[in-house]
């Protein structure tokens, strides 16, 4: 709905947005920042967070190129390498939530502060890219390339989407990653290894961002590693938020973050399309958030009353069984 | 403090009327100063619409409230706190992170000094006549997270009377404590009572209603089913009262035979009791109530057989075969499974639909290539509903919308459909109206008909000995006896108990 207004919106006001190289160009960011809401919305859906996406798209960024630039590393293969160090991360953090029984967000508040020290370590804080005249034409093909004008992140984007909706919202894992984000101590008496369910979810969150990272690497082709996906995280759980996910755990649907991401998209353009100045950006993008996530909550709290009243009638004992807290 | 002894609270001909359904139907009700009135009633007799128009959350539909004269035809949440109408509720939510004075004095803390700050000895002074009042065994300065529910009970019965309660309303403020603290809690009822304040005790442990209480109001469907003077109250007639039928725990019938042993505890300490063993087993067809004080290490006991917790030492043996791996999911798939004391935390995902209840431990078993089989999981919990007859219309209702009895049912459902050979049940009864309480005892002696071993810990002395076929008796960690049929007492149970 909000994305339908504000596009259109946006259409009357600069007609431009509409042009196919803006719509190319604006899809290819929503599959960019997609990919890696997505991993996100993996770790908040069990009530936990991932703070070290943007330093890790930024640390496994200039790995990769290094590798394919300077190491000679042929490309499918550090791509495997960059995806396996992804998922090591991933079950390192998992590790250290489940095992050593530390609080997600200091874990991966760690990992922000750690990944992006040892990118600018690694590079010397040098900008790591590809040299000019340099190509891979398979890669460049494969991550940045256009089919029929439509880009391949958009595609990889509804691929993995596509693949985390039927993980999310229909297989068992799924449900018990709800179920565990909802009620960790009922799964735990129902048998689930809740343990092992968490660390999968920043096994997928790590390795998806790994994905995402090579993507990125490929689209700025050069990486300054002390900026490089600075806030990135940040984008990743705002998109989660949009699309309906409780920090708290358990709610939310992918639709929604997709929903989310594209939303986001289109405010960044529109901030750019529309001449408001760019400083103003996040104030913008804030904002925004601010007042979808309102409406949806007054939105589902006024249909709770109604559900509310419409049981009472049924049952006025059994559902308002929160007797009177008033004399205290 | 001042009491005015002068209270006296009149409900007359109080309705309120839903549409579709009329949860109090003309109910009068006159409390007198220093009066002790035990309500009883099942669940959706009405018992919490009444108090909430009492704590003036809801208006009624007909009726006055008359206090001390003054005629209103509703209480608003100002009002009744200034009437000194005050709430124990069974759920306690005190802040377990303050101490005891910070708890009794939120929001009304005494301060000090040049720049107002929190006066502690100043609250610790005011706090402590209270607590020696309601005989707390605790002071001022102690963290609440240190108290048992018993003294936390005690505690919210102090934080009624700083606010100068001259009514106390208490929901079943026993049903997590033992024998002996229920005992020290009737004794701070004796003594608001002597002191003028009046009690409105709730609870479904008749016996200590026959105790404790001067006069007996029962609702049944809305309406006062009657009322029992001091010399008429006991358990029968009360019973009569709120079911209008008899009903009698002692009637389950017994296992004829036992069979073989399934569930063999041997040696095992828990983190509780770390120096103490315990030996149990438990029989095929067989219901053994394990009873002993709150704190016995009962609970631990069942969490570490099921593998929540490691035990510190010890072996468990399922049907002959030792369980390896300590870990729920290895229990569940050798067929013994635990049916948690805390419902609502542990035994339930409250906002998730009966059927997802039900299914959630077996989904290895519903789903077709790793993917849910949601036809498969409707069935399911379509079956359990028929089975134990939970009452809804539609399984997909979230189970917090249910009440106590049924969300048990759920817990129970999605064992069952399971075809468990061990079940321990922690405290099976605990907020479940009577009439649900008796079919839960009537499916536990089915289950064990049926060749199901049952292990059932309960501090509710009259379902221990009217259930169990046996009954052990756990001390500080250890099992200090074990009684057959005919040694069933309350004395023997107690005195295995304490010690």
């Amino acid at each position: 709905m909000l994305i339908l207004v504000v596009g259109s919106v946006v259409a009357l006001i600069n007609p431009r947005f509409l042009s196919p190289i803006n719509i190319a160009n604006t899809l290819n960011l929503i599959g960019l920042f997609g990919l890696f809401s997505i991993a996100e919305a993996f770790v908040i859906v069990t009530a936990g967070i991932d703070l070290s996406v943007g330093s890790l798209i930024a640390l496994l960024g200039v790995i990769f190129v290094d590798m394919v630039v300077n190491l000679g590393v042929p490309w499918p293969v550090a791509l495997m390498i960059t995806l396996c160090i992804g998922i090591v991360f991933g079950w390192l953090h998992g590790f250290l939530i489940t095992k050593m029984k530390l609080q997600p967000f200091v874990v991966t508040l760690c990992g922000l502060l750690i990944y992006r020290g040892v990118a600018r370590f690694y590079t010397k804080d040098a900008t790591a890219g590809f040299t000019f005249g340099m190509s891979f034409p398979d890669l460049e093909w494969l991550v940045s390339g256009r089919t029929f004008g439509i880009p391949h992140s958009i595609i990889a984007f509804a691929i993995v989407a596509a693949i985390a909706w039927v993980v999310l919202h229909r297989s068992v894992f799924g449900r018990h990653l709800f179920a565990v984000g909802k009620n960790e101590e009922a799964a735990r008496y129902s048998g689930i290894n809740t343990g092992l369910v968490i660390t999968l979810a920043y096994i997928i969150c790590a390795g998806l961002t790994a994905f995402a990272a090579i993507f990125f690497a490929m689209y700025t082709r050069s990486i300054s590693p002390a900026s490089h996906g600075n806030f990135y995280e940040l984008y990743g759980i705002a998109a989660a938020v949009l699309g309906g996910f409780s920090l708290r755990g358990g709610e939310g649907s992918i639709v929604g973050v997709v929903l989310g991401v594209i939303l986001l998209q289109i405010l960044q353009n529109l901030v750019n399309l529309l001449g408001i100045p760019s400083s103003l950006n996040f104030a913008v993008m804030g904002t925004v958030i601010l007042v979808g996530v309102l409406a949806d909550q007054q939105f589902a709290q006024y249909r709770e009353r109604r559900r509310a009243s419409k049981s009472m009638h049924v049952r006025p004992e059994e559902t308002s069984r929160s007797a009177p807290q008033s004399a205290e | 403090m001042t009491i005015e002894s002068s209270f006296d609270l009149q409900l007359t001909g109080i309705t309120k009327a839903y549409p579709g359904v009329v949860a109090l139907d003309d109910v009068s009700l006159h409390v007198h100063a220093g009066e002790v009135i035990g309500l009883i009633g099942e669940n959706g007799a009405g018992k919490s619409t009444l108090m909430k128009v009492l704590g003036g959350l809801i208006a009624p539909t007909k009726g006055t409230i008359t206090i001390d004269g003054v005629q209103r035809p509703r209480l608003d949440i100002q009002q009744s706190f200034d009437a000194g109408i005050s709430f124990v509720h069974q759920e306690l939510n005190p802040f377990d992170n303050l101490n005891v004075a910070a708890n009794l004095r939120l929001g009304r803390e005494i301060r000090g000094g040049p720049f107002r700050l929190i006066d502690e000895a100043a609250m610790d002074a005011a706090v402590q006549p209270i607590l020696n009042k309601v005989g707390a065994t605790f002071g001022p300065r102690d963290n609440v997270a240190n108290l048992s529910l018993a003294e936390r009970q005690i505690m919210e019965i102090a934080k009624a009377l700083t606010l100068n309660a001259r009514l106390v309303i208490m929901d079943e403020p026993t049903s997590s404590l033992t024998l002996s603290e229920t005992n020290t809690l009737l004794g701070v009822i004796a003594d608001l009572k002597a002191s003028g304040i009046s009690v409105l005790f709730i609870s479904h442990r008749l016996n200590e209603v026959e105790q404790c209480a001067d006069r007996v109001v029962a609702l049944r469907d809305g309406k006062v089913a009657g009322h029992l003077s001091r010399d008429e109250i006991n358990h029968d007639s009360m019973i009569r009262l709120m079911i209008g039928r008899e009903l009698m725990v002692q009637n389950v019938t017994r296992a004829a035979a036992p069979g073989d042993a399934v569930l063999e505890i041997e040696g095992v300490s828990t983190s509780a009791f770390p120096h103490t063993r315990t030996d149990l087993s438990v029989r095929a067809g067989e219901i053994t109530g394990l009873a002993g004080l709150v704190g016995a290490g009962r609970t631990e006991l069942a969490r570490a057989v099921f593998g929540i917790d490691a035990p510190a030492s010890g072996i468990i043996k399922l049907a002959g075969r030792q369980l390896g791996r300590h870990r729920p999911a290895d229990a569940i798939s050798r067929g013994l499974c635990l049916v948690p004391e805390d419902r609502k935390d542990a035994g339930l995902i409250l906002d998730f639909p009966i059927c997802e209840n039900i299914s959630l431990p077996d989904l290895a078993h519903l789903n077709s290539n790793g993917l849910v089989d949601e036809r498969a999981e409707l069935a399911r919990a379509e079956a359990q509903r028929q089975s134990l007859s939970i009452k809804t219309q539609n399984v997909k209702e979230a189970a917090a919308n249910m009440s106590g009895g049924n969300q048990q049912k759920i817990v129970l459902g999605k064992w069952l459909a399971m075809k468990p050979r061990v079940i321990i049940f922690d405290e099976p009864t605990r907020g479940v109206d009577v009439g649900a309480k008796a079919e839960i005892y009537r499916l536990m002696r089915d289950l064990a008909d049926s060749g199901v071993a049952i292990l059932m810990i309960s501090s509710d002395m009259e379902e221990v000995i009217g259930v169990s076929d046996r009954i052990a008796v756990m001390r500080r960690g250890e099992i200090s006896g074990i009684l057959e049929p005919s040694e069933f007492s309350e004395q023997n149970v107690l005195t295995l108990a304490v010690g």
